[in-house]
C-alpha cells in the first residue's frame, strides 16, 4: 500500500524566517521523490511537515487524499528515516525494528518473526540481537529501513540518510534503497543536497532554493533544461556569460558578451530581468582554430586528470573563466599549460536562462 | 514549549509544569518571601500578632547596627556595632579560608589533571572521596581532639622539640579564628580541588607542550596557559568555598576561641534560644546579599556564567 | 627537570593524603584509648566499652533511623522534581531558561541556615509546625537543583531525534517517555538518587533549624560534640569512616572489574559504556554539600 503525498501551497515561518514559501508539488503513489537543494533551503522543513514534526504556517498537506492537519506523527502513515538514523541505542537491533509493532501491542513472537523477516530483507540475517553500536554505518542504515519498514508506511521520508557514509557505501546503498522502493512499491520522498543521488535514484526531482521549489521534473529535463540559473549551476557544473540577448531567430538567441557575440538556445522562462548564458562543461570542446561560431581564444591554465574525463581550465583575454571537460579516449593528446587554443560549443548545448533564482 | 507538547503531550508535559513549579515556589520563592516579608516585623507575643505593635519596621535590621564594641583592624581601633563586627569576621576569615584552599588545591590539582597516569587516577580520586563521606561534625571533631591543649599536636611538638610548652591552639596563635580556619581549611579544600581539577583536565595537553615548546618558563605556561583554563573551576570552587565557610555551624561551634563568633552563630543564638526569628530572618536575609554579592562579584571577575559556578 | 617536578607532585599528593587521613586515624585510634576524655594522648590501655556505650545509646539509634527516613522521603521528592526541572530547562530557551536555572540552582549556592530558617517560617505560617518533614522539604529545595543538573548533563547527551523517530513510529507520549528517555536517563537517575540520599545524611545546617525537636545523626553529633564529649563519639565516627572505606572499596573493585571488562571487549565498538562513565561522576557530586 502507497500513499500519494500533495502540498497545496504550503508555506512554513519560524519567527519572522520564512523557510518554506508557498510550496505546490503533488506525488504520486509509489514514486521515488527527492527534494534536493543546499543546506538550508527548506527541505528538511518539507519532510517535517509532512511527517507532522512541524505544522506548516499555511496551506494543506494530504497524505492519501486525506488533510492531515492536525494529525500528530504518531498517527500518520508516514515513516521517517533521520538524517543521524536515530536507532535506540539501548536495544538491541530486532527491539529496534519491532518497536512501532511492540507500542501498537503486538506480542513479543509475533514482533520476533517480523524483525527477522525485515533483517532478511534488507540482508542482513541473524543480526537481531546484536547491540547497534556493533553494527557498521552501513549496516545501521539498513536496520533504520527494516525499521521504519516495520510499520508498513504509506509514504516514507528519507532525510539525508546516506550523508554519513563514504563514497563506496553510499553508491552502494543508492542501488539498494532503490531496489527496496521497487521491491516494497512505497512512495519514497528523500532529501538531499546531492544533486548525484537524487538524480540516479529518482523518478522526479524538486530542485528548491530559498524556500522555493524551483523546478519539479525527471532528473533528465533537470539537468538538461534547467529553468534558471540556480537550478543549472546547483545540478552540476555551468560554464556562465554575463551579456545581452540580441535578435531572436530559429528559437535561437543572439547573445553578445564583452568576450564575443554568441548563439544559443533561449529558454522560454527568460522573458525580461536579467539573463546569463550557461554551458556544461562537457558541452565545450577544444579547437585549434576559430573557425566556426560560438569560439572563444582562451590560454589554458590547469589540467586535471581525473581519469575517464580530462577538466581543462583556460582563460580569454578578457579574464573569463572557462572550463571544459574532456573524455578520456587515451588517444588525443592533451594541449598543454599555456597553449593558445579556442574553446567552442554547439549553440544547441547551450542555455540562456534567468539568472534569478524564483523568489 | 510547543516542542515539549508535541514531545511528550499535554498530561505530561503538565506534571513537567506541576512539580517544577511546586519545587519553585513551595520550596525556593515563597520561604524565601516569608523570610524577606517576616524581617520587616516584630518579634510579638503571639497575642500581639495582628495588632497594633504588628507593623512593618526596620527595628531587626537596626539591631545590626547596635551596640559598638572596640574592634581592631590591622592595628586600627575603632567603634564597631557587634554584630556588624561578626559579620566582618566572618566573610574576612572565609575570604583568608578561600585564599589558603586555593592555595593548596592548585598544585593537587594540576597534579591529578596532567601528572598522574590515567591508569591510577581513579583510584586516587576516590581516596580523596573518603574524607569527603565522614560527617562534618566529625571532620571539625577530629581537629578539635589535635588541637586541644593536652592534646597530639602538642605533645609532638614539644616532644621533638620545636615547642618549650604547649600552646593554646584553639585560643590562637596569629588571630581567635585560627583553629577555625584550621578546621574549615580542612573541611573544605577538597571543594576546591574538585572543580579545578576538572577544569584543568579538559585542557589539551598540546597547548601546555605548546607553550614549553614556544620558550615558556613552567610558571609562564601556568600564568598565561593553564590558570585562565581553569577560571571557570577556579570561580566554582571560590564561590563553594567561601559559602560553604561563611555559612558553617559546625566548624565555628566546634572550634571556638574564647573570643571567636560566627555570624551563624548569632543567627542561631537569635533562632534557636532567644527564639526571635523575626531578627533570624533579617540576618538570614544579609547572609542572602551576601551570597548575591559574592557569585556577582566573582561572575564579574572571573568573566563565568552561573551555568560555569553551579556544577 | 620534568622527571623532579613530577616528583616534587608525588611527595606534595602523598603529604595532602597525609594530612587528610591522620586526623580521621586519631579520631578514629581515640575510641579504643581507655581515656574518659577523647584523645589518643596520653594512651591510657585499650578498651572496648565506647562502642558498648555507643550501642546502649538508645537516642543515637533513634536519631539513625530517623535519618534514614528523612533521606528516604528526600530521595522520593527531590528525583522526580529535579528530574521534571531537568526536562523542562531542557526544553526552553532564552531569558526564561536563564531565570528558571538561576532560581533553581541558588538554594546550592545559599547558606544551609538561610534555607532552613526561611523552610520554618515558610510552613510555620501555614500552620505547619517544625519537625523532620520541614528538614524533608528544606533539604529537597537544594538537593532536587543537584538532581536537576545531574539529569540536565545526561539530556545534554540524548539524541531529541529519538523521541521523534519513536512518535514517528507510532508510539504514544507515555511509551515515549517509559521506552526511550527513561532508559537513557537511568544512570544519571541512579547517580542523583545516591547523592540525594548521601547528601540527607550529611545535612546539618537545613536540619538544625526544621527539626523542631526530633534528632538526625549529624544533629545528635552535634549536640554530643558541644556538651558532655565522651569518646563514644570516636566509636562511632570509626563506624562510619570503616563503613566509608568498605563502600569505597566495594567501588573500587568494582570498578576495576568494569574497566577490565571494557578492556576485553576491545576496541571493536569504540563507544565507551555509559554506566562507568555516569558511575564516575557520582562520588564527584556527592560531596558538594549547602
Amino acid at each position: 500500500m502507497s500513499a500519494g503525498v500533495e502540498l497545496d501551497d504550503v508555506s512554513c515561518d519560524f519567527g519572522k524566517f520564512r523557510a518554506v514559501d508557498h510550496v505546490n508539488v503533488s506525488i504520486k503513489p509509489g514514486e521515488f521523490f527527492s527534494f534536493l537543494g543546499p543546506s538550508g533551503c527548506g527541505k528538511t522543513t518539507i519532510l517535517r511537515m509532512i511527517s507532522g514534526f512541524t505544522d506548516p504556517s499555511e496551506g494543506v498537506i494530504r497524505i492519501g487524499g486525506k488533510d492531515v492537519r492536525g494529525q500528530r506523527p504518531n498517527q500518520r502513515p508516514t515513516a521517517l528515516i533521520f538524517q543521524n538514523l536515530a536507532l535506540f541505542p539501548l536495544m538491541p537491533v530486532w527491539e529496534n525494528i519491532a518497536f512501532g509493532l511492540e507500542v501498537q501491542g503486538v506480542d513479543k513472537a509475533t514482533r520476533r518473526a517480523r524483525a527477522d523477516e525485515l533483517l532478511r530483507l534488507v540482508d542482513l540475517p541473524g543480526a537481531g540481537d546484536k547491540m547497534v553500536s556493533q553494527l557498521s554505518g552501513g549496516q545501521k542504515q539498513r536496520v533504520a529501513i527494516a525499521r521504519a519498514l516495520a510499520v508498513e508506511p504509506q509514504v516514507m521520508l528519507l532525510d539525508e540518510p546516506l550523508s554519513a557514509l563514504d563514497l563506496k557505501l553510499r553508491q552502494h546503498m543508492r542501488a539498494e534503497l532503490r531496489a527496496i522502493q521497487k521491491r516494497t512499491g512505497v512512495t519514497f520522498i528523500y532529501i538531499t543536497h546531492d544533486q548525484g543521488e537524487a538524480l540516479a535514484m529518482s523518478d522526479r526531482v524538486g530542485v528548491m532554493s530559498q524556500g522555493r521549489l524551483q523546478q519539479v521534473a525527471d532528473p533528465r529535463e533537470i539537468y538538461n533544461n534547467p529553468v534558471n540559473g540556480f537550478v543549472a549551476s546547483f545540478v552540476g557544473e555551468m560554464n556562465i556569460l554575463r551579456g545581452d540577448v540580441e535578435q531572436v531567430a530559429d528559437g535561437l538567441a543572439g547573445f553578445s558578451t564583452p568576450h564575443g557575440r554568441f548563439r544559443a538556445r533561449l529558454s522560454p522562462s527568460a522573458t525580461g530581468g536579467a539573463v546569463k548564458l550557461y554551458i556544461r562543461p562537457e558541452h565545450m570542446s577544444l579547437a585549434p582554430d576559430g573557425g566556426g561560431e560560438n569560439a572563444v581564444p582562451v590560454t589554458v591554465g590547469d589540467i586535471a586528470f581525473e581519469g575517464n574525463f580530462i577538466t581543462v581550465s583556460a582563460t580569454s583575454e578578457g579574464g573569463q573563466h572557462f572550463t571544459a571537460e574532456v573524455r578520456n579516449d587515451g588517444i588525443t593528446r592533451l594541449p598543454e599549460r599555456g597553449a593558445r587554443l579556442f574553446m567552442r560549443f554547439e549553440p544547441q548545448r547551450a542555455v540562456i536562462l534567468p539568472d534569478e533564482t524564483r523568489v | 514549549m510547543q516542542d515539549m507538547l508535541r514531545r511528550y503531550g499535554g498530561t505530561l508535559t503538565g506534571a513537567f509544569f506541576l512539580l517544577t513549579a511546586f519545587w519553585l515556589l513551595a520550596l525556593i520563592i515563597l520561604p524565601n518571601i516569608t523570610l524577606f516579608e517576616s524581617s520587616f516585623r516584630l518579634y510579638l507575643p503571639v497575642t500581639e500578632i495582628g495588632g497594633p505593635r504588628d507593623v512593618y519596621t526596620l527595628a531587626n535590621y537596626q539591631k545590626f547596627i547596635n551596640n559598638p564594641v572596640d574592634t581592631t583592624i590591622f592595628g586600627m581601633t575603632f567603634q564597631m556595632p557587634i554584630h556588624m563586627k561578626t559579620f566582618f569576621n566572618t566573610v574576612l576569615f572565609s575570604a583568608v579560608v578561600t585564599l589558603i584552599t586555593f592555595v593548596v588545591a592548585y598544585p593537587l590539582a594540576y597534579y591529578l589533571a596532567k601528572v598522574v597516569s590515567p591508569a591510577s587516577l581513579p583510584t586516587l580520586i576516590l581516596l580523596l572521596f573518603i574524607p569527603l563521606w565522614v560527617s562534618e561534625a566529625l571532620r571539625a571533631f577530629a581537629w578539635y581532639i589535635i588541637l586541644t591543649f593536652n592534646g597530639p599536636l602538642n605533645s609532638l611538638l614539644v616532644a621533638i622539640g620545636l615547642l618549650e610548652k604547649p600552646i593554646r591552639w584553639q585560643n590562637g596563635v596569629f588571630t581567635p579564628y585560627d583553629a577555625i580556619v584550621i578546621g574549615l581549611v580542612y573541611t573544605y579544600v577538597l571543594f576546591m580541588l574538585f572543580p579545578i581539577y576538572g577544569s584543568i583536565q579538559s585542557l589539551d595537553r598540546n597547548q601546555i607542550e605548546a607553550s614549553e615548546d614556544l620558550g615558556a618558563k613552567w610558571w609562564q605556561t601556568h600564568l598565561r596557559v593553564i590558570l585562565p583554563h581553569a577560571k571557570p573551576g577556579i570561580a566554582s570552587g571560590s564561590v563553594m568555598v567561601f559559602m560553604l565557610s561563611a555559612g558553617s555551624l559546625l566548624v565555628p561551634t566546634v572550634l571556638p576561641s574564647t573570643s571567636s563568633n560566627w555570624f551563624t552563630q548569632t543567627i542561631q543564638v537569635l533562632m534557636l534560644e532567644s527564639q526571635d526569628w523575626n531578627s533570624g530572618a533579617a540576618y538570614s536575609f544579609l547572609y542572602i546579599l551576601l551570597c548575591s554579592v559574592v557569585v556577582a562579584l566573582v561572575m564579574w571577575l572571573f568573566k563565568v556564567k552561573l551555568s560555569d559556578i553551579a556544577k | 627537570m620534568t622527571r623532579s617536578r613530577n616528583l616534587l607532585g608525588h611527595v606534595y599528593f602523598g603529604a595532602f593524603l597525609f594530612y587528610m587521613f591522620v586526623p580521621l586515624a586519631i579520631m578514629g585510634g581515640a575510641a579504643f584509648n581507655d581515656n574518659r576524655l577523647p584523645s589518643i594522648y596520653p594512651w591510657k590501655g585499650w578498651t572496648d566499652r565506647w562502642f558498648i556505650e555507643l550501642f546502649r545509646d538508645q537516642v543515637l539509634w533513634n536519631s539513625a533511623i530517623n535519618t534514614i527516613w528523612v533521606a528516604l522521603a528526600v530521595v522520593v521528592l527531590a528525583v522526580p522534581l529535579g528530574t521534571a526541572g531537568a526536562i523542562l530547562i531542557n526544553s526552553i530557551s532564552g531569558r526564561v531558561r536563564g531565570v528558571l536555572y538561576g532560581l533553581m540552582v541558588a538554594p546550592i549556592l545559599m547558606p544551609g541556615a538561610v534555607i532552613g530558617i526561611s523552610t520554618l517560617l515558610f510552613w510555620n505560617q501555614a500552620s505547619v509546625p517544625p519537625g523532620l518533614h520541614l528538614s524533608v522539604m528544606g533539604q529537597v529545595s537544594y538537593i532536587a537543583a543537584f538532581v536537576m543538573l545531574l539529569v540536565l548533563a545526561r539530556l545534554q547527551s540524548f539524541d531529541p531525534a529519538l523521541e521523534e523517530a519513536a512518535l514517528d513510529l507510532g508510539a504514544s507520549h507515555g511509551q515515549v517517555l517509559r521506552r526511550i528517555l527513561m532508559p537513557h536517563l537511568y544512570p544519571a537517575l541512579g547517580a542523583g538518587a545516591a547523592i540525594a540520599f548521601f547528601q540527607s545524611i550529611e545535612n546539618f545546617n537545613v536540619t538544625l533549624f526544621t527539626r523542631g525537636t526530633s534528632n538526625t545523626l549529624t544533629v545528635y553529633v552535634f549536640s554530643k560534640v558541644r556538651s558532655g564529649i565522651t569518646p563514644t563519639i570516636n566509636a562511632l565516627a570509626l563506624i562510619l569512616i570503616a563503613f566509608t572505606i568498605v563502600c569505597a572499596v566495594a567501588y573500587e573493585i568494582a570498578r576495576r572489574r568494569a574497566a577490565r571488562r571494557e578492556l576485553l571487549r576491545g576496541a571493536d565498538d569504540g563507544e565507551a559504556s555509559t554506566p562507568a562513565v555516569s558511575l564516575a561522576s557520582a562520588p564527584v557530586a556527592a560531596g558538594q554539600g549547602a
